[in-house]
């Protein structure tokens, strides 16, 4: 796949998935409107079009704000505040060498200069996020700056660009922004079916009858499965594009060894990144988590893993630097 | 019949004619954008040589004949005229700031002095954007040069006007030792 391909599939996939998250929001309305609302003659569908509105907004903002939800729930804070609030000169070369070494990858990948971030955590890590690349940032956490040195800090930053550039970070923004809101809305459903439970059974009456019944589990397997579809979607966008990430990357500073080397610093701090929470792991150069999972490649681990072995990824980059 | 298969054909042709010609617009734009960039790093190494002189003058009183090496070199590509001088008296400047950055690395109270290393790194920095601008500058007109010159876009360009692009390249072996610059700062 050519860049401008990437970018088409990273477009129609981030429409793809909030089509998914609107239709979602319908059949649960729908069925609440049917089953609890009873859904006689004349019945104003008001729960379906709530529901539609809700989701509708919901997909909108998390395109639209999804990155700063992000940011947030990362505790990032702009660049530019941790330098000037530094006091040892130490912490002020390390902050400027992460603002120059964005710009120069931002100038490799021919794109604006993302807004640079800071996450206060020491376990290294980094992710990307924003609409397009006139509208991304970039965050590290401390002790990702600690950890590597210029180098492989380059190598680091330029795996996001790719993530940036590839408009990877659209649709995975605004996965992570959804799938917050299905978690929510998993909690909320089965607060209401356990109060309107009674009432299910008394409206099931003739109109509706055995496509009532049809569409009722349908509605049920919904809720029940929505945590879990939400997941394995947030897992399955980001695995393959790690590797392309990478390979950006070592595009990008042609040095794919720095990078390797990068990835192998971080996978040795055993730490898990406990300021990176469960919803935006996939957005991550390593899974926050620690996972087990991520070490081995077998089909169950692929289902739950975010991101490929780093065993992996760093013997393709190693192979990279022969080739080159 | 015949008619509206050859007005089909036509209007096909046409809007292959301006798809074409809209990429080659595109990717020429790119291409002196790239070129542009290139020349804002040049311009801000210019300006940051004059800081980093003045800050090591005092501690590098043996060595004036490397510090005045760098003025001179920087006096030289700031008047350089056209690409071609250009790229060969930036590189002559680049090797002028290895030296002194090399000779830079025997004065520990150089080395130990936050100024002193900000600069450093302000100095990679731009070395480094310089590079990759350069990189850039390279690969999108190589895809600009490709597009004018494959068939059968090729028989379009030069009509409507679009030439090739010249390339950086590396003047001499000296130049593809990049001067290296120690910004291990004491950590390993």
């Amino acid at each position: 796949m050519n860049l401008f391909e990437q970018q088409a599939a990273n477009r129609h996939r981030t429409w793809l998935v909030m089509a998914l998250f609107i239709a979602f929001f319908a059949i649960v309305g729908a069925g609440v409107d049917l089953f609890i609302l009873g859904g006689g003659q004349g019945y104003f569908p008001v729960a379906t079009l709530l529901a539609l509105a809700f989701g509708g907004g919901r997909a909108w903002w998390s395109l639209r704000f999804g990155d700063r939800a992000v940011l947030g729930s990362a505790e990032a804070q702009p660049l530019e505040e941790c330098l000037s609030r530094a006091t040892d000169d130490d912490a002020r070369l390390r902050y400027r060498q992460f603002q120059n070494v964005v710009e120069e990858m931002a100038i490799a990948a021919g794109i604006p200069a993302p807004a640079p971030y800071v996450i206060p955590d020491d376990d290294p890590n980094a992710f990307a996020t924003g609409r397009d690349p006139a509208h991304a940032s970039i965050a590290v956490t401390e002790g990702l700056l600690r950890t590597l040195n210029r180098e492989e800090l380059q190598g680091v930053v330029a795996h996001e660009m790719g993530h940036v550039r590839n408009l990877d970070i659209r649709l995975m923004m605004v996965v992570a922004a959804l799938v917050g809101g299905i978690l929510l809305l998993a909690d909320w459903s089965t607060r209401a079916m356990r109060f309107g439970g009674g009432r299910v059974r008394v409206r099931r009456d003739r109109d509706s009858g055995a496509v009532g019944l049809v569409v009722l589990i349908v509605w049920l397997v919904a809720i029940v499965l929505a945590p879990l579809i939400g997941q394995l979607l947030a897992l399955a966008v980001s695995r393959r594009r790690e590797y392309q990430a990478d390979a950006t990357g070592a595009e990008l500073t042609r040095n794919p060894l720095a990078l390797a080397n990068a990835l192998e610093k971080i996978d040795d701090a055993v730490a898990p990144t406990t300021t990176i929470k469960r919803g935006t792991a996939h957005l991550c150069i390593a899974d926050p988590l620690g996972k087990k999972v991520n070490d081995t490649e077998s089909v169950w681990a692929n289902l739950w893993a975010t991101h490929p072995p780093m065993a992996q990824r760093i013997a393709a980059l190693k192979e990279m630097a022969l080739v080159h | 019949m015949a008619g509206i298969v050859l007005i089909v054909i036509i209007v096909l042709i046409g809007i292959w004619l301006i798809g074409m010609y809209n990429r080659l617009v595109g990717l020429r734009n790119q291409t002196q954008n790239g070129w542009r960039q290139i020349d804002v790093q040049l311009k801000r190494r210019h300006d940051l040589i004059p800081n980093l002189v003045e800050t090591v003058k005092g501690a590098m009183e043996f060595e004036k004949g490397t510090l005045t090496a760098v003025m001179d070199a920087r006096a030289k590509a700031m008047g350089a005229a056209g690409p071609a001088d250009a790229s060969r008296k930036e590189g002559e400047l680049s090797q002028a700031l290895g030296r002194l950055l090399a000779v830079a690395e025997n004065y520990p109270q150089l080395k130990s002095n936050e100024n002193v290393k900000m600069l450093q790194e302000e100095l990679s920095a731009t070395e480094n954007k310089i590079g990759f601008a350069r990189q850039f500058y390279n690969d999108i007109a190589t895809k600009f040069n490709i597009a004018c010159q494959s068939f059968p876009s090729n028989l379009f360009a030069s009509a409507f006007g679009f030439t090739a692009a010249e390339l950086f390249q590396i003047q001499d072996d000296a130049d593809r030792q990049v001067p290296k610059v120690d910004l291990s700062l004491g950590k390993s």
